[in-house]
């Protein structure tokens, strides 16, 4: 985060932030991230429904996929999952 | 510009006066809590919500920290709210009136002085919103019902002006105010609305781009997210300017209500001071009670003068050495003790304006009245003969006195 960040005059007042969370992709906290076996995947999307950090989309194809740009990797998914198709994997 | 209207007469207290004054004002949301000695404000402001005098959302909340939530929530979704306290109500909003003040709220809170507990004590002294003054609010303090009345219609626009976007505290002393009757000029009501106008908000940049300073769906802001070390000093600094914004607001919003009103404050109020030797410097109710002290001690030969602070938060530090000018002896009212301070709250923060000063006054503070201890004429002409000693002398022998006290 090495950007220049705007002084008090030019900073909104309220304290709003300027910049949209998409933008602070906190991706790069997590130790593990979830990997996901769609071969014994059920499409049930509880993976989706219970992420904290709505990291977890629907594809089209019913699927769940990780965004690991905003995965924090928490492992609620893998804790969840009825079928435990999902693993966390520990970053290498 | 508006002519000035016609008014009209009306018995009312303190609390009374708070009451009518936002019944004109007519906001959007009142959250309150009862208190002793601010109850009057909440059951005379629910009778108008029940009789359908005003158009308000009275939220008849579990407690002060609720109140004051709740008008944060309000006044965010581009509310006006109002909320009035006193003494313990006032610290358990603690949290919430430093959450107001910087996420830039105009809400508007009318504050019945009461000492804090413990031990418990329902009676006035000026401990409760003093420990307030560095919660980023304004503080007006009131003479008499007339102000306070005039102050709860001012403070709308004071606090909702472009430039300052800050919470405002109207304090009345408890009792001496609040429970006391007197005569009141109040202004009709469409002058009141006419007067205080809609709402106005100031654009910022969000993350979605231009939006005002409001929740709204169609233009989404976030407020209030985790700042840390990166931008909360920042934003701590706009705190800061924008008091210094209401310094110059005040006077103007003053002076247009005097065109209506005819009545004129100022952010402090000297009286005859021009040529005075010895003078009082304070707030609140027992300015009036120096006022007449001061006439007295004129008519027998004493020079003696009155500053009287109205507005505490912004600090008036320039006028205040203005208007000392070279009354060589100056003495404080601190109605509130700070313990362990060099002083009470009102004398340290003189003290620091004259400090730089090559020409400044003597300085001795006397603090009084605490948990609604009596504050005389005697007590004053006291203090004032004390002045007058230190004049004599030429130097403040005891810088801090506790007067009033038995020994």
């Amino acid at each position: 985060m090495s950007e220049q960040k705007p002084g008090w005059r030019e900073l909104p007042r309220g304290a709003v932030p300027y910049k949209s969370t998409e933008e602070y992709e906190t991706g790069d906290w997590g130790v593990e991230y979830p990997e996901i076996d769609r071969s014994r995947c059920t499409k049930c999307m509880l993976c989706h429904f219970y992420c904290p950090e709505g990291a977890i989309k629907v594809r089209e194809d019913g699927y769940t996929e990780v965004d690991l740009r905003y995965c924090k990797g928490c492992g609620i998914c893998a804790e969840e999952c009825p079928v435990k198709c999902i693993k966390m994997v520990l970053k290498t | 510009m508006m002519k000035m209207e016609k008014q009209i007469l009306m018995g009312l207290n303190g609390d009374e006066a708070v009451a009518y004054a936002v019944k004109q004002v007519n906001p959007d949301v009142v959250a309150a809590y009862p208190i002793t000695p601010q109850t009057i404000i909440v059951e005379r402001f629910s009778e108008y919500v029940a009789d359908g005098l005003v158009d308000t959302e009275f939220v008849a909340v579990e407690s002060e920290h609720s109140a004051l939530s709740s008008c944060v929530g309000a006044a965010a979704a581009g509310a006006r709210a109002f909320t009035a306290t006193a003494a313990n109500g006032l610290a358990l909003m603690w949290e919430i009136t430093y959450i107001a003040a910087s996420l830039r709220l105009p809400i508007v809170m009318a504050v019945a002085n009461r000492a804090l507990s413990g031990p418990i004590n329902i009676h006035n002294d000026h401990s409760d919103s003093m420990g307030a003054r560095d919660s980023g609010w304004i503080q007006i303090y009131c003479e008499n019902s007339q102000e306070v009345y005039d102050a709860c219609i001012e403070a709308w626009r004071i606090g909702e002006h472009p430039d300052v976007q800050l919470p405002v505290m109207v304090c009345l002393d408890g009792f001496t105010l609040s429970h006391t009757m007197e005569n009141v000029l109040t202004l009709p009501d469409e002058t009141v609305r006419e007067f205080i106008g809609e709402r106005r908000f100031i654009t910022v940049k969000g993350h979605t781009g231009e939006a005002e300073l409001r929740l709204n769906p169609e233009a989404p802001l976030t407020m209030g997210p985790l700042d840390l070390q990166d931008f909360y000093f920042e934003h701590k600094l706009q705190q800061v300017e924008a008091m210094k914004h209401a310094l110059r607001v005040i006077p103007e919003v003053d002076a247009e209500y005097a065109e209506v009103s005819g009545r004129r404050y100022g952010v402090l109020h000297p009286y005859r001071m021009e040529d005075a030797e010895v003078a009082l410097i304070g707030l609140g109710s027992t300015m009036g009670t120096v006022r007449h002290v001061v006439d007295t001690l004129r008519s027998e030969g004493v020079k003696a003068g009155l500053l009287k602070m109205r507005v505490f938060r912004p600090f008036p530090a320039e006028e205040l050495i203005e208007a000392v000018g070279d009354v060589p002896v100056i003495g404080v009212l601190d109605k509130a003790a700070s313990f362990g301070a060099p002083g009470g709250p009102l004398y340290e923060e003189v003290k620091t304006t004259f400090y730089d000063e090559a020409d400044r006054p003597l300085i001795a503070d006397y603090i009084y009245g605490l948990g609604g201890r009596d504050a005389s004429p005697q007590l004053i002409r006291d203090i004032f003969r004390r002045l007058e000693e230190i004049r004599a002398r030429g130097e403040v022998a005891e810088k801090v006195s506790f007067v009033g006290v038995r020994e």
